[in-house]
């Protein structure tokens, strides 16, 4: 019963979105948004329905005229077909914006907002490094990596003079 | 006004005719500029280091600094 109720609403409406006199109902409302609209896409380069829709009558004359022979069409003419069927040409719809500006305004604020809630924690959060960075310790940590030779050929104990116990020049 | 026509095929294989031998050009100049750059002095290096190296005298002067654990350092 509940199956049979619900089809039948499934079939009213869609039989009204094709405009059609059904018994005693009349002709049902069609919205925009569900005929064939116009957009200028790259990818889409002929949409359903020309641009204007409406044509004055210099328009409908130029329509008229379309229908004969091209050759007879000025460039103006041309032009002016072109501008009927398409709001913006190619060339138009794909210049860039000056978006860029603010998107990178917007990186550096918040970067810049990062930068501040980082030096907040390291002086309210964060606890006292290890002593492992305090010089006595570095120098030390040095002294044990140059005995035990780390890197002799080309890396950290290559850059030491052993003879003369100081740093390569 | 008059334009040519564009060209409508092609393109995939106008545009590797161009950049495929400049790829593969550049790839080999950088396979021998790391070659002559990077591991060449690298194995010079290496080479350079151990023959000059007395393993004796190495080995004594690091014991005699005390890293090692399992060899006392001279002297006790």
């Amino acid at each position: 019963m509940l199956a049979t109720r619900a089809l039948s609403l499934v079939g009213k409406r869609a039989i009204s979105t094709s405009i059609c006199v059904r018994g005693e109902h009349g002709v049902a409302k069609v919205d925009d948004y569900a005929l064939p609209a116009y957009f200028d896409r790259r990818e889409n380069p002929l949409p359903d329905v020309q641009f204007v829709t409406e044509l004055s009558a210099v328009q409908k004359s130029l329509k008229e005229k379309e229908k004969g022979s091209w050759a007879t069409l000025s460039n103006e003419e041309k032009i002016a077909l072109y501008r009927i069927s398409f709001k913006q040409s190619f060339a138009e719809m794909n210049e860039g914006t000056k978006e860029w500006k603010s998107v990178i305004a917007g990186m550096f604020f918040f970067i810049g907002m990062t930068g501040l809630v980082v030096l907040w924690q390291r002086k309210f959060v964060y606890g006292p490094v290890p002593p492992t960075f305090e010089s006595e310790w570095k120098e030390k940590e040095v002294q044990r990596m140059l005995d035990m030779r780390i890197n002799p050929v080309e890396g950290f104990s290559a850059k030491w003079d052993y003879e003369n116990k100081e740093w390569k020049k | 006004m008059s334009l040519a026509k564009p060209a409508m095929r092609g393109l995939l294989g106008k545009r590797l005719r161009f950049h495929l031998p400049i790829a593969f050009a550049l790839s080999l100049v950088a396979a021998a500029a790391f070659k002559y750059g990077v591991t060449g002095p690298r194995k010079q290096a290496y080479a350079d280091f151990y023959k000059q190296y007395d393993t004796t005298k190495e080995f004594n002067n690091m014991r005699d600094a005390g890293v090692f654990e399992s060899v006392r350092t001279t002297g006790e």
